[in-house]
């Protein structure tokens, strides 16, 4: 409408691309940006055959789990999107989750409706510590990872400062087989038979969904002498969410995270109000992880009141470093991937270092070793590769 | 006449901590004109300009006193996001783009066109979907409206910067409702080609009725655009001379007042030939992004002050960040006759080589440090100066604050920084006081090489003096060798007994600084090899 004839502008020169390396290149970059979960990969193989792990245990051991944590860790995708990294602080989110189970067992709300209602609790306790900590992660702008990771210490004190102290004195608690013998103080392990595979097997017997997987299986691959047992509605929850974050980043309000992740300065500008968004993505985190730690716990069937919530962060994220995410991406798929690696290497590194090592013992503090050691190797991995990356920049000029 | 003006800002005064930095601006916009305004570093634009967008800082430093009229409206802002909403767009000088965005994207940015859908509607608007084939329509039609023929697919890492103003510019005029246009030194990251088909977009967009306020340091390109300037100067209007009736001498002296000219005395030919060397670069290679070093050959006579120019990109400003070690490098490097090592800063420092940095807030300065430790830090790290041991142990070296401090004293007042003290964090001096830091902070070392990258970048006219009347004391009166790197050809040849122009990393040719203006374009265009040879 202004201009019709086209404007010419000079070119940077170092855009050039190289054509002969091409495919080479590409090949290796591809290798290089996948190192984590390759490594992964390799390492899970490596196990596998060493400790000679019978496949249908394998196959049933990793398919509960992925059903168990895949929502936790895709919990992580949202403050990741908005530039907050990896919030450890998701732990907050599964304190609120087990307020919640404290309470319906409290009030002996049992089966589908009682995690209903726990899922009800969870809602707006969830939202409220999301909201705090979000408020504190905007003060530590650039620290958002290493705050979040001490504000969950900082919350595990004060819940067990509420359920150690408080319930049975401020707070009367008239159903005694929730307390400790002294009557302050929560048990350590409270039973959740009453909820247990509430929602793993809420439709047992409406459709019976492992017999069709089964048929179909057989079709394929002829007679089959185990099936994993799949829990269709929790699968259809994860089924749920994954759509759920994919039709978000397609939002207007995805796309604000997006640019606020990418850039405070210039959102803020643009008129995007980024201490709200930033508080938002920390907020939906938290609700996700809460709602994950009741679908966790209702498939484990007890609850550790002073422990189950402890390690949620670091193995959340963990699984999703090794599905080769960074601190400024995550997708979807790394999340499930990683889910699924992470656990098999949780599943086969006590049985490799029983077979390695003969001793059980040893087996166990493989398990919290892998545990710890893979954040440390993903990040730095990551750090390796940004590093290249740069490296690569520089080269290409 | 008011109801013919879109824009008018009526007395506007804003303070800082009590330091007032407007003291009552007068500015009046009509439709379709470009308004130019210039003024030193710290005159008061972009606190002006940021009262115009609403910009948080203001209201955080406790707002601003005056009016602001739109179409003959007072209206107040209070964020960019209102000021948006009443047609004023702002192009800025640094680059307000996601790297990892498409060009729609960014175009669209926070201005998305989206689709209502079940869960919006349950949820609030916040939640539709967005409608990407409208949005890249508009992209499209936006850019085309720039004569822009690249793909608004693509993601802006991948552009070349030339591209990147344009696409910001294309953001604003998707901007239906847009009034004012504010471009904020717009040409700073441009070639000088892609400075003047600006100019020319820039006229298009007025032709439709868009006013333009435009911020420049090139006093050339204002007189060609600008129908109105204003001059201002310690935050006050000094002049609002129309177009017709000014000229560069009169705006250069409105804004400072000094007068360009050549600031060192020539040196004697011969007595220069008989000079010894005092560093003779074989074959340098550095791998600066942008700036890359491939094959340089070059001497260094003692006492000279050698001038490096050269187009941007070329290689010019990798010389000396190689040698310092700062950037990856090969080759040979011989100082005072002896080969010193590469990609080591403490070493190039220990020989005697001192830097100032061209990156000047990144590399060269401790920003939240004290003046008197960021002249200080070098010469204490690499040379023990103002250090001193509790009880004769060797090891504990603390700071000898009173030395230290009568040594920035005499700095400050030597090079006439300045601050409220020697306590001043450098970060609340102005650019051209931070440069004097830096040089402090260089011939502090007592150095035999200095290097200067860029001196005067993004300094304002009255300060670049002072710093190159600096330079030539220094190598007068110490005899300080120095080699200034600058993209600002006038500046080299204002001061410097040589000037090397290097073209495409490799030494193209050096020239007499009384060098015809032809033989200086032959040079940085690559040509001046080739015409030699044939």
């Amino acid at each position: 409408m202004m201009m019709n004839e086209g404007i010419k502008l000079s070119e940077d020169k170092g855009l050039k691309v190289n054509e002969t390396n091409r495919i080479k290149d590409r090949l290796f970059k591809i290798l290089q940006r996948n190192i984590v979960p390759i490594i992964f990969t390799i390492t899970c193989l490596f196990g596998m055959m060493m400790a000679n792990i019978p496949i249908p245990f394998l196959l049933t051991s990793i398919f509960t789990r992925i059903f168990r944590n895949s929502f936790m860790v895709l919990s992580l995708i949202i403050p990741v999107m908005a530039g907050m990294g990896l919030n450890f602080g998701i732990v907050l989110g599964a304190m609120a989750g087990q307020m919640a189970l404290v309470a319906i067992t409290h009030w002996e709300i049992t089966g589908g409706l009682g995690l209903f209602v726990a899922f009800i609790i969870t809602t707006p306790i969830a939202l409220f510590f999301g909201w705090l900590a979000g408020i504190i992660l905007n003060k530590a702008r650039g620290r958002e990872m290493i705050t979040s990771l001490i504000l969950g210490f900082f919350a595990n004190g004060l819940y067990q400062l509420f359920f150690l102290y408080f319930m049975g004195t401020i707070i009367p608690i008239k159903n005694k087989t929730l307390m400790l013998s002294t009557g302050v103080g929560v048990r350590n392990t409270v039973d959740l038979k009453a909820i247990k595979y509430a929602l793993d097997r809420a439709f047992t017997g409406i459709i019976d969904f492992n017999g069709w997987l089964k048929g179909i299986a057989e079709m394929i691959f002829g007679q089959i002498t185990f099936m994993p047992y799949v829990p269709l509605a929790t699968f259809l929850l994860i089924i749920l969410l994954c759509l759920g974050l994919k039709f978000f980043t397609k939002t207007k309000m995805g796309q604000e995270f997006r640019s606020v992740g990418q850039n405070n300065h210039i959102s803020e500008i643009m008129g995007i109000n980024v201490e709200k968004t930033r508080i938002l993505s920390v907020v939906i985190s938290t609700v996700l992880a809460g709602w994950a730690q009741l679908i966790f716990l209702q498939n484990i069937g007890t609850l550790n009141t002073y422990g189950s919530h402890v390690q949620v962060g670091l193995f959340a994220v963990a699984a999703l470093l090794i599905g080769g995410a960074s601190v400024t991406r995550a997708t979807i798929g790394q999340a499930l991937l990683g889910t699924v690696l992470f656990h098999t290497l949780f599943i086969i590194a006590p049985l490799t270092g029983q077979v390695l090592l003969g001793d059980p013992q040893v087996g166990e503090y493989f398990r919290v070793f892998a545990a710890y050691g893979v954040i440390g190797v993903a990040l730095g991995l990551h750090a390796w590769q940004k590093q290249r990356e740069i490296r690569d920049k520089l080269k290409s000029d | 006449m008011s109801v013919d003006l879109i824009l008018e800002m009526k007395g506007i005064e804003k303070d800082y901590y009590g330091n007032k930095v407007l003291k009552g601006i007068d500015l009046k916009l009509g439709p379709g004109e470009v308004h130019a305004m210039i003024g030193e570093n710290g005159a008061g634009k972009s606190t002006l300009m940021n009262i115009l967008f609403g910009m948080p800082v203001i209201r955080k430093t406790g707002g601003f006193k005056g009016q602001i009229l739109i179409d003959g409206n007072e209206v107040t802002i209070n964020s960019p996001e209102e000021a948006m909403a009443l047609g004023i767009g702002m192009v800025h000088q640094e680059f307000m783009l996601i790297p990892g965005f498409t060009l729609t994207e960014n175009i669209k940015l926070n201005r998305e066109i989206t689709n209502p859908n079940l869960i919006s509607k349950v949820l609030g608007q916040k939640l539709e979907g967005l409608n990407f084939n409208k949005m890249n329509q508009d992209a499209r039609d936006a850019l085309d409206s720039l004569g822009l023929a690249v793909d608004e697919t693509k993601l802006i890492s991948g552009l070349p910067v030339s591209y990147m103003q344009f696409v910001e510019i294309a953001r604003e005029i998707d901007k239906k409702n847009i009034k004012v246009m504010v471009f904020d030194e717009p040409t700073a990251a441009l070639t000088e080609e892609d400075a003047e088909t600006l100019l020319v977009v820039m006229k298009k967009i007025t032709d439709s009725g868009i006013s333009i306020l435009f911020i420049s340091h090139r006093l050339d390109e204002v007189l060609k655009v600008a129908d109105r300037i204003t001059v201002i100067r310690d935050g006050e209007i000094v002049g609002q001379p129309n177009r017709q009736n000014t000229s560069v001498h009169e705006l250069a002296r409105l804004m400072v007042g000094r007068k360009v000219e050549r600031v060192k005395k020539e040196v004697d030919q011969e007595e220069f030939l008989t000079r010894s060397e005092i560093m003779r670069i074989k074959n340098l290679r550095v791998e600066m992004p942008g700036e890359a070093v491939k094959g340089l050959d070059l001497t260094i006579k003692q006492g000279e002050i050698l001038g490096i120019g050269g187009l941007a990109g070329q290689g010019k400003i990798g010389i000396a960040n190689g040698i310092m070690g700062l950037y990856e490098s090969t080759g040979e490097i011989y100082f005072q006759g002896q080969k010193i090592g590469l990609n080591s800063p403490t070493e190039a420092l220990k020989q005697g080589l001192a830097f100032v940095s061209e990156d000047r807030r990144g590399v060269g300065l401790l920003l939240d440090e004290s003046i008197e430790r960021n002249i200080g830090l070098t010469a204490m790290q690499i040379q023990g100066k103002f250090l001193k041991q509790i009880a004769r142990f060797k090891f504990i070296n603390l700071e000898d604050h009173d030395i230290l401090r009568k040594h920035a004293l005499k700095m400050i007042e030597n090079l006439d920084i300045r601050c409220t003290g020697p306590d001043q964090l450098t970060q609340r001096l102005s650019g051209g006081n931070q440069q004097k830091v830096c040089i402090a902070r260089a011939i502090t070392m007592n150095p035999e090489l200095l290097f200067v990258s860029e001196p005067t970048r993004g300094i304002d006219v009255g300060a670049k003096k002072i710093v190159l009347d600096l330079l030539v004391r220094l190598n007068e009166e110490r005899g300080m060798t120095i080699v200034i790197t600058s993209s600002e050809m006038a500046e080299l040849k204002m001061i410097a007994d040589r000037i090397a122009i290097v073209y495409n990393g490799e030494l193209e040719g050096i020239l007499s600084p009384d060098a015809s203006d032809v033989e200086f374009g032959l040079m940085m265009a690559g040509e001046y090899k080739n015409k030699e040879v044939s």
